[in-house]
């Protein structure tokens, strides 16, 4: 082995720790970065403690429960892209590609422009994510063969449909509610619902796909290719299908169209030398969550009191992270 | 003992408007070597996939070692047969020897991982092909050869008793062509296995082979051991093309005029 090898076999061998060690570094960073400041004892304490001062409000009341609904977001949104790039086995395909979250921004605009409350918005926005699965799912089945370029092409072509509605909704909205929509398209953790949903979602999601990490693995490889070598393809797919298509739907649901999160993490991994997809899927959920909880800290914090939408942090965050990592390997292979 | 792996009833094979052939029938035992030969576009590589169970036949049967091949699930099919496509995939990255180890994916459980025996066998043929050494490359830093030879480790890793391989010699310089066909007739004769491949190389065919499929095109075809069935008369029809035997080096080869 070159010696270039052996470095590169080692560093992959310690991306995976870190990546799980990062999670819990997040989530302590957002507790205790805030407009409020508070130092780490109050912090402490708030946890561990005293459960009545401003610091436990602002600590278990508020902190906490965003900082698990942005861990919950991001790692739904990187495990259901890194399923969708291996269904429609293209690398630049995102969770959002097949339309769902365009059906999702349908109803949460639908129901902000009929000034419906947050439980409305959250349950419309759902079933627009479902009702672009099920159209783009009986579109694409058709009477031919489910391919995936067909797939691809019929979401496709679905989410502009859904485009070109939010840009009508938008067209015939009063300024006061644009601001609002705006948000919730840019994606935004400010009226997330208690994340505890979302995290039993995430921690189902992974636990239904582990078992299939390996068929994954072969799948990267071809349709046929994974045929031959045992791998139930028509089933596998529609289980991709489903499972990716519900996890993005919840992650909608909790923080509108966070961009980004779903489309870098699963490259970024990729990248990294994180191949087998027994590795990249729980390193996707955590790196995702991660990032995700970094960027709110970041968004909530860096104009504060002004709040910024958290995708406009994951794009500022992950851009740049992402082409040097290219830039290097470029370099490197 | 019956050693038929693979055999063909009545078999109807349609693509689109092509027949591509019709009332075929075969049987691959254990040691033979079948070359199946055509022009392009008469349907070789349905065919193939066919016989592998990854299309339906519009009618006739395909049996694996006695069992209709629709009726075993895909992984039963894959810990008997193995083969060996046109070209895969490279736009996800991996290493060498990982994609090598996917050939093992038919005999491991769902939370197995390779064990050292796994990764063994994945080393003994990736040395077979003349890649010991890149295990650890990127699969997509291999040239057009060294993709080819891999893919063909991952069939040996997979170890099946049955190969079918399209076009195995493609993107192969003329040594490495002798060396893999030996190494795969070899296996036929030593571990009790059987191949059929697709092949644009008659005298490959001739040296290699030892039974024929020739698809002649509009589903007319021919099965049979090499003795009977490879003639310039047969050939000439085959290629649509004047095909003549020249007599050297102590063996018959075959020339297009």
């Amino acid at each position: 082995m070159l010696p270039a090898q052996r470095k590169y076999k080692m560093m992959s061998r310690f991306i995976l720790p870190l990546i799980f060690l990062l999670a819990p570094l997040s989530l302590l960073l957002a507790l205790l970065i805030g407009s409020v400041s508070l130092d780490n004892s109050a912090v402490w304490d708030a946890l561990w403690g005293d459960k009545t001062g401003l610091a436990a409000v602002v600590v278990l009341d508020l902190r906490l429960p965003r900082a698990l609904a942005a861990f919950a977001t991001g790692g739904l949104l990187a495990l259901a892209g890194t399923l969708m790039q291996v269904l429609l086995r293209n690398p630049l395909a995102d969770p959002y590609i097949l339309g769902v979250s365009g059906g999702a921004a349908v109803g949460a605009l639908l129901s902000m422009l009929l000034g419906l409350g947050s439980g409305w918005l959250m349950g419309n926005a759902f079933a627009g994510a479902l009702l672009s699965v099920l159209l783009v799912f009986g579109l694409a089945h058709g009477r031919g063969v489910w391919t995936a370029t067909r797939l691809l092409l019929t979401g496709v072509v679905v989410a502009a449909g859904w485009g070109a509605v939010i840009s009508f909704v938008l067209a015939i909205s009063p300024e006061r509610n644009l601001h609002s929509m705006l948000f919730w398209l840019m994606g935004d953790l400010g009226h997330a619902p208690p994340p505890l949903t979302g995290l039993l979602v995430l921690v189902l999601g992974l636990l239904a796909c582990l078992p299939l990490a390996r068929d994954l693995n072969v799948l990267t490889r071809g349709e046929l290719a994974a045929s031959a070598l045992g791998v139930p393809v028509p089933r596998l797919r529609l289980m991709l299908y489903v499972i990716a298509s519900l996890l993005t739907a919840t992650a909608v649901t909790i923080a509108g169209s966070v961009g980004f999160v779903g489309l870098v993490i699963p490259h970024l991994l990729r990248l990294l030398g994180i191949t087998d997809h027994r590795r990249l899927l729980p390193a996707a959920v955590f790196s995702g969550g991660s990032l995700l909880v970094l960027a709110d800290t970041v968004a909530r914090s860096a104009l504060a009191p002004q709040q910024l939408p958290v995708g406009v942090i994951t794009a500022f965050l992950g851009v740049p992270l992402f082409l040097y990592l290219l830039h290097r390997r470029g370099a490197r292979v | 003992m019956n050693d038929t792996l693979l055999s063909a009833r009545q078999l109807r094979v349609e693509i689109g408007d092509i027949r591509v052939c019709d009332n075929l029938n075969l049987d691959l035992r254990a040691g033979q070597n079948w070359g199946l030969l055509g022009v392009n576009g008469v349907g070789k590589t349905t065919l193939l996939h066919t016989l592998a169970g990854l299309r339906l036949p519009a009618s006739g049967q395909v049996m694996l070692i006695d069992r209709p091949i629709v009726n075993l699930s895909r992984r039963d099919v894959a810990r008997q047969l193995g083969v060996l496509f046109q070209g895969e995939a490279d736009d996800f990255p991996g290493t060498v020897l990982e994609t090598a180890l996917m050939g093992r994916h038919p005999f491991l459980g769902r939370w197995q991982w390779e064990g050292e025996k796994d990764r063994a066998l994945a080393r003994a043929a990736l040395r077979d092909v003349g890649l010991d050494g890149l295990e650890q490359r990127q699969v997509s830093t291999l040239s057009g050869g060294e993709a080819r030879r891999l893919a063909l480790a991952a069939l040996l890793t997979q170890n099946p008793r049955l190969l079918l391989l399209d076009e195995p010699t493609n993107h192969l310089d003329p040594h490495h062509q002798i060396h893999l066909l030996g190494l795969l007739g070899q296996r036929v004769t030593h571990a009790d296995c059987g191949l059929l491949m697709i092949l644009h190389d008659i005298n490959l065919a001739s040296r290699f082979c030892d039974h024929l499929v020739l698809l002649f095109g509009d589903g007319e075809n021919l099965c049979g051991p090499v003795s009977e069935v490879l003639n310039t008369e047969n050939l000439t029809r085959l290629y649509g093309h004047p095909v003549i035997a020249v007599e050297g080096a102590g063996r018959v080869v075959y020339l297009p005029e």
